[in-house]
């Protein structure tokens, strides 16, 4: 970013003259410097699993959390600002909330995609507000079966079959393609998810973190919920095993 | 006296009260006028009707059924119309009346139910929340003079303690062991309170059949702390060749 500090990063209402739009970069930042937050389509659902950073150990275990419930069938997985991510995922509510009065039917993720992409998007247009400094990964098991969104600081949005955002996506991808998604089981799924977070987190920068997996499919009633504290405490434990393994 | 210049010599504006002579409630009203205030009208009486819900506390939990007819005034309209609607785990609704209606109380509930699996706090709505609930909508409604045209019976089971409360059009609220709307008000509540009342923690699931069974031709709810099973559509052997020798059933032979 050579352009930096002539003036057309101020606002976001402002290109600058090779086009880009700084304030937006900006906001990715933001994202890259959070915990890292993944999500797995699989063969009959979605799971979504989140590296929380623990800034203090007064925190009361299992306070705010990173994945939060839009509908019945629809979670969403954030990576940024945690208080972007409260009031996205407060509009993703309303969104699926509408949908569902208009057209007396849970709405299908793409849709919830399309219209926070769109509410995203405004807050880039113009110079008295500031752009989210949140990527939010929405997945849902819908009419059409599971599927999984990545909702960017830009507003633009993508369909994915395997999505990490923040500080360890790249890591987390490079271990998500290794995976037969498509073949994968739920609950295999939520070992790996468990897995590539403990993978992913970088012990010698950071302090604590707080590992939190959700799910939506059959196992789940196809409602998105966190996972059993069964399940949860297994996967916990094989990553764990699995990360002493692979060092 | 007119003291504007620019009404001298003009014809008098007998709508306009310049001096506020008139009491304030008699003032001729002058402002625009809701040209629709005539056109709206609001609900005064029920159309497609369902009529009775029983329900009654047995050993286990609450037990509610109610037939699936809606009619159309005397017209058996609709035949297999659900009365009976879950809410939540624990709670089970019966509704009586409109039911367009009711379909509007569970399009509420469901939007009710979500906000609150939503927050995942690890609390869910009871049948005495969704009780209280219902009871504030009815009563707002009935006094904007638009009410929902229905009676409700609210039955459940959470932690523990059984629940079954009445709440009509009106906002009416009571609770008893055995309750009923509509028809079943008047035929079934009198047998029902005799058999029940008193056996509330004896009675067994079976015998709470039985009891609902010799009452109703219907579909039944059982809330137990285990949750909520809503029968299929049942039909009750019924007879009527007693009837034969009735004047006016059936073929006139005379």
């Amino acid at each position: 970013m050579t352009s930096i500090g002539t003036g057309y990063d101020l606002s976001a209402s402002t290109y600058s003259p090779d086009g880009r739009i700084f304030q937006v970069e900006y906001a990715n930042k933001a994202v890259e410097n959070s915990g890292t937050a993944i999500g797995l389509k699989v063969k009959d659902g979605i799971v979504l699993a989140v590296e929380k950073l623990v800034h203090s150990k007064l925190l009361v275990p299992e306070a705010n959390r990173r994945i939060q419930t839009i509908d019945r069938h629809v979670g969403l997985a954030t990576a940024g600002l945690l208080a972007d991510g409260r009031h996205l995922s407060n509009r993703a509510r309303d969104e699926a909330a509408n949908y569902r009065e208009t057209y007396n039917s849970p709405a299908p993720l793409k849709d919830v995609a399309d219209r926070l992409g769109l509410y995203v998007q405004a807050y880039t247009l113009y110079s008295s507000v500031r752009p989210f400094g949140i990527s939010t990964i929405l997945g849902a098991v819908d009419q059409d079966g599971p599927a999984l969104y990545v909702v960017e600081p830009s507003g633009v949005f993508f369909g994915y079959n395997g999505a990490a955002v923040g500080k360890g996506r790249q890591l987390a991808k490079t271990e998500l393609e290794k995976l037969k998604l498509s073949e994968l089981s739920m609950r295999d799924a939520v070992l790996e998810a468990a897995r590539i977070i403990y993978l992913v987190h970088d012990d010698a920068k950071e302090k604590d973190f707080e590992l939190e997996i959700s799910w939506i499919g059959p196992d789940s009633g196809n409602l998105h919920v966190h996972v059993p504290k069964d399940l949860f405490d297994e996967a916990e434990a094989k990553a764990k095993a699995a990360l002493e393994t692979f060092e | 006296m007119d003291h504007f210049p620019t009404n001298w010599g003009r014809p008098r504006n007998d709508a306009f009260d310049a001096y506020g002579t008139y009491p304030i409630h008699q003032r001729p009203q002058n402002g625009p006028k809701d040209a629709f205030v005539d056109g709206v009208q609001r609900t005064q009486q029920p159309i497609v009707t369902g009529t009775s819900v029983l329900a009654i506390k047995f050993k286990d939990g609450i037990m509610m059924a109610a037939d699936t007819l809606a009619s159309y005034g005397s017209l058996a309209r609709f035949k297999d119309v659900q009365r009976l609607f879950p809410v939540g785990d624990n709670t089970v609704i019966g509704a009586g009346g409109d039911m367009s209606d009711f379909q509007h109380i569970q399009t509420l509930l469901d939007g009710l139910t979500i906000d609150e699996f939503t927050a995942q706090d690890g609390h869910t709505l009871g049948p005495a929340e969704i009780h209280e609930y219902l009871a504030q909508v009815m009563y707002a409604r009935r006094s904007k003079m638009n009410p929902l045209w229905n009676a409700l019976l609210v039955g459940g089971v959470k932690d523990g303690k059984k629940f079954l409360a009445f709440v009509d059009l009106l906002g009416t609220t009571y609770s008893a062991s055995t309750l009923a709307t509509g028809y079943g008000a008047h035929i079934a509540q009198p047998l029902l309170r005799k058999a029940v009342e008193g056996y509330e923690n004896v009675l067994t699931e079976e015998q709470a059949l039985k009891i609902i069974e010799t009452n109703m031709k219907y579909q039944v709810a059982i809330i137990t702390e285990e949750g909520v099973r809503i029968s299929e559509s049942k039909t009750l052997d019924t007879h009527w060749s007693f009837a034969e020798g009735i004047r006016g059933y059936g073929a006139q032979a005379q």
